[in-house]
């Protein structure tokens, strides 16, 4: 019963997505055209791979607060190697990406050799990262590297459409994180420690170094994200992406994946996230709707799955009493 | 400000060296001690108090007026980690209670006419008991989630966190509400016999919620909830009750908080109002000793730790650093005081020391 949960929270949210779909089809001519769907994938690729990051950690039982500020930090450090020391663009992807991962696995390996909450932990991180934007400068950094300016230009063609590069490595990096979390001794390590780190660690399993490596394959989605929104938005700014974090664990939550760890599929993120994509595509498409309507709407949703989860928990804790 | 400190200190025998530094508010106090320190010695005039028009005006007590939002955040947040809860849903909650009671006190009509009308739209006191309700209701909505439905704690206040702002933005079309009535700012720019009105309103909140822990049994209930919550429903307690009453109660303290930082700066900004106030609130209840893991707290403890964040950020901005670097020492703090608290860290210590630590222990 409890494994088959998470299933159906995620068949409801495909189902929510269809009948927002379908909604916004029937009240506004041309929403339906492939361009708009596109569109959804390409403003919101930095978020789908955020939440991928995410979607381990929080199947692994932990949550990530830092993963806003770290892709903040991101963007900010890029354009700075661009713009001020001129380093050749794909030596800076790759020190990004970098420390991105060292981010991620240094506050890993703080949770998990001090026994710390995840939660302080990354929220410590969070901090860090932010200030740390600013300690490179307050101001926005405008990228003008030719190799960013043109990435961010390229358009794909796709069935009569087009898509963007950040678009199409976000759908690779997601289908690279199912493939792990699925077919790999260490997804199956992931999904172990969710369900019961004490019962992962007398398995034999390597609990410490599963962890680090979550916390340090969060810390590189979310800087994967960064040099994503550094190509959507082509600058480096200390206040780019607030509150990403909070999107990406919504995302993740009504994607089906159980807050409690142990149970959720990492290709719910994808449904969660174009989720919330059709609600702000919606909202921008009804114009007399302002932009907290959106906030609203996805707090109602973060609160509806929530207790279909825990109703269902508790439900499936009856089923096994008796 | 040195005098609550030295009223701390006071009953402590000197000659008692060890134990005094085993006090669980040692560490706090030296931290505040070591910022003012700095103060003392970087910053010109830093102890210099005067008065002018009958005020007292100088850097402590600028300090402690600032401080006073943040340590009413504070003392709700402690009593909520207290019961191994986190609510970070405190910022939105400053936001709607600031918004409520600036749009009833008003008005956004008079700034239309051109001609400042210092007449509230509804009677202040109303005005203040609506944005009160609304943060009572935003924290039993909290409780509800927590102690009702059995979600963790963490995201059951995420969702007011995320919607909270949202639904304040509503109630204002997405405006700033800037005020005209001169006696709401009272609450958070008044003086009252020569000090801030609003340290009188966190000095309040925080002697009733002391005798309400320390004289009836509350605090005990709360503290074995948060040490272990089966035992302690097993052992008869209404842990449900209880737990729901602290979200109340930790909204109610960000309910006043809305009201003086919106009654201070005059106007309701629904999107910045209370920003990442519930992270220094948790950060000051880490800095005053309460543990993350629930259990034992300390009101006390939580106060000075706001007062420390308040004095770093005013120590950073005299010294002439960019604000910003605030941000990543208040991160660097975080980090040395949770590892300093781990029990792990405590084991290596102890290997690393053994003498000392046998010391420590007899």
């Amino acid at each position: 019963m409890s494994a088959r949960s998470p299933y159906f929270t995620s068949l409801v949210t495909v189902a929510l997505l269809a009948v927002l779909l379908g909604a916004g089809g029937f009240a506004y001519p041309g929403f339906l055209s492939e361009q708009v769907l596109f569109n959804l994938l390409i403003d919101n690729a930095f978020l789908l791979v955020i939440a991928v990051g995410m979607s381990f950690v929080i199947i692994s039982g932990g949550i990530d607060l830092s993963v806003g500020s770290v892709l903040a930090l991101t963007t900010m450090i890029s354009a700075w190697l661009l713009q001020t020391w001129h380093w050749p663009p794909l030596a800076v992807i790759v020190v990004a990406l970098a420390l991105g991962a060292g981010f991620g696995a240094a506050m890993g390996a703080l949770i998990h050799y001090f026994k710390l909450q995840p939660f302080i932990v990354t929220l410590a991180g969070m901090f860090l990262a932010r200030g740390l934007c600013y300690l490179i400068s307050i101001n926005s950094i405008t990228i003008e590297d030719p190799m960013f300016v043109a990435v961010s230009q390229a358009q794909l063609p796709l069935f009569g459409g087009f898509i963007s590069p950040g678009a199409l490595i976000a759908l690779i990096t997601l289908a690279v994180a199912v493939y792990v979390a699925h077919c790999t001794p260490f997804g199956r390590a992931i999904y172990a420690v969710g369900g019961n780190e004490q019962s992962a660690l007398m398995m034999g399993l390597r609990v410490g170094r599963t962890k680090v490596l979550i916390y340090a394959f969060s810390g590189f989605c979310a800087a994967l994200g960064g040099v994503l929104f550094s190509f959507y938005m082509l600058s480096g700014y200390g206040l780019h992406a607030q509150g990403t974090e909070l999107d990406a664990i919504a995302a993740v939550v009504i994607g089906g994946t159980l807050l409690s760890g142990g149970y959720g599929y990492v290709a719910g993120a994808l449904s969660g996230v174009l989720v919330l994509g059709a609600i702000q595509t919606l909202i921008a498409f009804d114009g007399t709707l302002s932009s907290w309507w959106t906030k609203i709407v996805i707090g109602g949703l973060l609160f509806v799955f929530c207790v279909v989860q825990r109703l269902m928990a508790i439900g499936a804790a009856k089923k096994a009493a008796i | 400000m040195s005098s609550p400190a030295a009223a701390a200190r006071a009953p402590i025998n000197p000659s008692k060296v060890p134990m005094f530094v085993r006090h669980p508010l040692f560490r706090p106090l030296a931290a505040l001690a070591i910022l003012l320190l700095i103060d003392l010695l970087m910053v010109p005039g830093f102890f210099h108090l005067e008065i002018k028009d009958g005020h007292l005006y100088g850097s402590l007590i600028d300090i402690a007026n600032r401080a006073a939002p943040l340590v009413l955040a504070a003392l709700g947040m402690t009593l909520v980690i207290a019961t191994r809860g986190i609510d970070i849903s405190v910022g939105a909650t400053v936001a709607i209670s600031g918004t409520v009671a600036a749009m009833l006190i008003g008005g956004t009509m008079v700034m239309q006419d051109g001609v400042p009308e210092y007449v509230a739209n509804t009677p202040m006191v109303w005005a203040l008991c609506a944005a009160m309700g609304a943060a009572l209701l935003c924290g039993a909505w909290n409780g509800l989630l927590v102690a009702g439905l059995g979600l963790q704690p963490i995201v059951a206040t995420l969702i007011l966190m995320v919607a909270g702002r949202g639904l304040a933005q509503l109630l204002t079309d997405g405006q700033i509400v800037t005020v005209y009535y001169k006696p709401f700012f009272f609450i958070g720019s008044g003086y009252l016999f020569g000090l801030p009105f609003s340290i009188y309103i966190v000095a309040a909140v925080f002697v009733v919620t002391a005798l309400l822990m320390r004289k009836t049994a509350l605090g005990l209930f709360i503290q074995s909830v948060g040490i272990n919550p089966v035992a302690a429903r097993l052992a008869g307690l209404k842990t449900a009750v209880l737990i729901f009453f602290v979200y109340v109660f930790c909204g109610a303290c960000a309910g006043v908080a809305g009201l003086m930082i919106t009654s201070n700066i005059k106007s309701a900004d629904a999107n910045n109002a209370g920003l990442l106030l519930e992270l220094d609130a948790i950060l000051a209840v880490t800095l005053g000793g309460t543990s993350l893991a629930g259990g034992k707290f300390s009101l006390a403890g939580s106060v000075i730790g706001a007062l420390i964040i308040q004095t770093l950020t005013y120590t950073i901005y005299s010294l002439g650093l960019p604000p910003e670097v605030n941000m990543v020492v208040k991160s660097v703090v975080v980090f040395l005081v949770c590892v300093s608290q781990s029990a792990e860290f405590k084991n290596m210590w102890r290997r690393a020391f053994p003498a000392r630590a046998k010391g420590d222990a007899s």
